[in-house]
């Protein structure tokens, strides 16, 4: 107990320096020069939280979870529940619009965008075992090749849909090619890299990509080539008058949001056929043991090249529809912290498991929207979250049952 | 062509005080990997930290105190590093140490959330906006080649200087101190390290602690010679660190110096030759390419894959 009492006098101790300077002291400017406001109260909660939690809290935890063995479980999703569970969710997603507001239908449009950037990083990562961390990168990639090809050409989202997942894929291709010889920290930082080199250049090509202000005045997508505006350009109906109508703002949104839910869907089944199949299952051999995999004539460089391309291209999906709804493309919305983001969709939900993904996107995405009042420290809560799933369950909320046999003995 | 000289000169200057704070930074980065084989990436923050640590200490003091310059940038530097070093230590505590042995993703992703937590923590409490740092050292050693003046300013002298001894000090304290050899050892092969006595888990603080306290140094002196900081300059200068200690080999310390003071140059020739917007397009393409062409760096030795 003594011992205890003095380790945890240590961490207050380190707890005080490490708010002090960041806390306690705040710089204030006044004019030329810069003076401190001293705020010790900060400090020294702090200081009183960490040597409760070290001396009497910790010890607690230790004895409780040693008493109950391995923790709380939550529960490991089967073949059966798990489809159930998707059948569920696409039933609820389906008639959910016609009942909601307006801002509800709106946010779950973004849901939907990230349940399918989840799914794409979750073959790259989640299958493969392959981090990307400039998955933002093919995203911004899809969004560009739509805005780019409106503004340059005047192509329409449903021509330019393909072309911007074909692009997307070229370019994992392109810069799959050559990183993949590389092993698994490597290659997480050179797809930063590609990641961060892209939004650069997107920045910086000032005269084509229009700059730092990017594209704006991007159409939304049509109804089977009839626009969803108010009004139509010159010899064109719009659907509201083919159907006969009142426009109405929020068919737009519904139009928008069953489109996501489309293309979510399409990801959803695409990437779930595609694990059953060889190549998918060549994906996990690869993730388990590389060199197993090697000395068995599988080809590794080919097999995460087709991850990769694949999982790109599902973000130039996304990236186009991003662009049709927003109806602006700049490079702000592509930074580091977006690949992030979906990179911890990927990882809370538990790699390489679907609802998992699907959960996770809807957790991530909705709860920052309801704590408004804390968007402030939204990101810091989001970093340390990260951590502590790492530290609690690095598998992730809904772990992946793969197929197995058990020997009962 | 006449002023081909001494724009080179007056680049070279420049490249060389950038890439030492890229190599005081990139010794963190090359150390721990060294060790336990991780990408520390949130050792970026850990300079911005310093910066602030720094600026904090400053303002403590007041910039017309009439204490003499170089004992307030003494202090500050002390300061900085003494708080660092507890961030770094406490970093490894809370956010790796539990996560040893695990699966390589796990640590990497963790430490990408504590880089996350530390930017805002950081921005909560001292603001997000751009905070000026007051200049202590003004003025500029200029010399004439030919007609044309090569500028030097006093605060970028002693990056170099301050980088230089530091350098030289760690130099002998990996290859002479008890922790020193110890390090090294584990360095090699950190589990017969351990059967042979050598306390792992101190050796792996130890190593964070001292990149934490480099990277301190290199947050105060670079706040010192550009004169603002935001809770944002760490994820960049801490990409570019990384590419420097994988320029020079990562794991090789004297490697991390050189990728440093290459990386620096590259940089810099790249915003005076090209175009200043290029210059981080360089910084990531050179990234890139190394590990492609030379993964290995140029002074790292390959790594075996055993099986």
């Amino acid at each position: 107990m003594a011992s205890n009492i003095k380790n945890a006098f240590i961490a207050a101790i380190m707890a005080g320096v490490i708010i002090a300077p960041v806390y306690g002291l705040q710089i204030v400017r006044s004019g030329m020069q810069t003076h401190l406001e001293p705020e010790w109260d900060l400090v020294f909660i702090g200081m009183g939280i960490v040597f409760v939690f070290q001396a009497f809290i910790r010890p607690l935890i230790g004895k409780l979870l040693g008493k109950r063995g391995s923790a709380i479980r939550l529960p490991v999703l089967h073949d059966r529940s798990r489809r159930a569970a998707i059948l569920l969710l696409i039933a609820i997603a389906l008639i959910f619009p016609f009942f909601m507001g307006r801002a509800e239908v709106d946010i779950a449009t973004l849901v939907l965008i990230y349940v399918m950037l989840g799914l794409g990083l979750n073959i790259v990562v989640g299958f493969a075992g392959l981090l990307d961390l400039g998955f933002v990168g093919f995203y911004a990639v899809g969004a560009y090749t739509y805005a780019l090809l409106y503004h340059w050409a005047g192509w329409g989202f449903w021509e330019a849909l393909p072309l911007a997942g074909a692009m997307s894929g070229l370019f994992g291709y392109l810069l799959g090619f050559p990183v993949l010889r590389l092993r698994g920290d490597y290659l997480a930082i050179v797809t930063l890299g590609f990641g961060e080199i892209i939004r650069l250049l997107l920045i910086n090509l000032y005269g084509f990509t229009g700059g730092p202000d990017g594209i704006s005045g991007i159409p939304k997508p049509t109804v089977f080539g009839m626009p969803m505006t108010r009004r139509a350009p010159e010899g064109q109906t719009t659907f509201h008058e083919f159907m006969g109508w009142q426009f109405d703002n929020m068919d737009v949104i519904i139009y928008l949001y069953l489109m996501a839910l489309a293309l979510a869907l399409i990801t959803l089944f695409v990437s779930n056929r595609v694990i059953r199949m060889p190549i998918g299952r060549a994906w996990e051999a690869l993730r388990e043991d590389e060199i197993a995999c090697r000395s068995l004539g599988l080809n590794p460089t080919n097999i995460k090249l087709s991850a990769f391309t694949m999982g790109a291209t599902f973000a130039g999906f996304g990236g186009a529809f991003f662009a049709a709804r927003q109806g602006l493309v700049n490079p702000e919305s592509f930074t580091f912290l977006e690949s992030a983001l979906i990179l911890a969709i990927v990882v809370l939900g538990g790699m390489g498991s679907q609802v998992g993904v699907i959960l996770a996107a809807i957790v991530l995405t909705v709860l920052p929207e309801v704590a408004r009042e804390f968007a402030e420290y939204r990101m810091m809560i989001f970093g340390l979250v990260m951590v502590l799933m790492m530290m609690w369950r690095p598998q992730g909320l809904l772990p992946m049952t793969r197929p197995h046999v058990e020997l009962n003995r | 062509m006449s002023d081909f000289i001494p724009q080179l000169v007056q680049q070279l200057f420049n490249g060389l005080s950038l890439g030492a704070i890229y190599a005081l930074i990139a010794i963190g980065y090359t150390m721990v990997y060294g060790i336990i084989g991780m990408i520390n990436f949130a050792h970026g923050e850990i300079y911005m930290i310093g910066a602030y640590v720094g600026l904090v200490t400053l303002s403590a003091i007041g910039v017309g105190s009439g204490l003499p310059i170089a004992l307030i940038i003494f202090i500050m530097l002390v300061i900085a590093v003494l708080v660092t070093a507890v961030y770094g230590y406490a970093v490894e505590k809370v956010a790796y140490a539990p996560l040893r042995g695990g699966p390589r993703l796990v640590p990497l992703i963790s430490a990408i959330g504590m880089s996350i937590f530390l930017q805002n923590w950081v921005a909560i409490g001292q603001g997000a906006r751009d905070m000026a740092v007051p200049a202590l050292i003004t003025g500029a050693w200029q010399f004439h080649i030919g007609e044309y003046a090569v500028t030097a300013p006093y605060s970028r002298i002693m990056i170099i200087l301050v980088t230089l001894v530091l350098m030289i000090m760690l130099h002998f304290y990996i290859k002479h101190s008890r922790l020193g050899r110890a390090s090294r050892a584990c360095s090699q092969d950190l589990r017969m390290a351990n059967l042979l006595g050598i306390d792992t888990n101190k050796i792996i603080s130890f190593t964070f602690v001292v990149g934490a306290m480099l990277a301190a140094v290199g947050g105060v002196l670079i706040a010192l010679a550009i004169g603002k900081l935001n809770p944002f300059i760490g994820f960049l200068a801490g990409i570019k660190a990384f590419t420097a200690a994988v320029l020079g080999g990562i794991g090789s310390i004297p490697g991390a110096m050189l990728g440093g003071v290459l990386l620096g140059l590259a940089e810099t020739f790249a915003a005076a030759y090209i175009s200043s917007q290029y210059k981080d397009i360089v910084a990531f393409g050179l990234l890139v390419l190394i590990l492609l062409f030379r993964p290995t760096g140029l002074l790292g030795k390959p790594e075996v894959e055993k099986v």
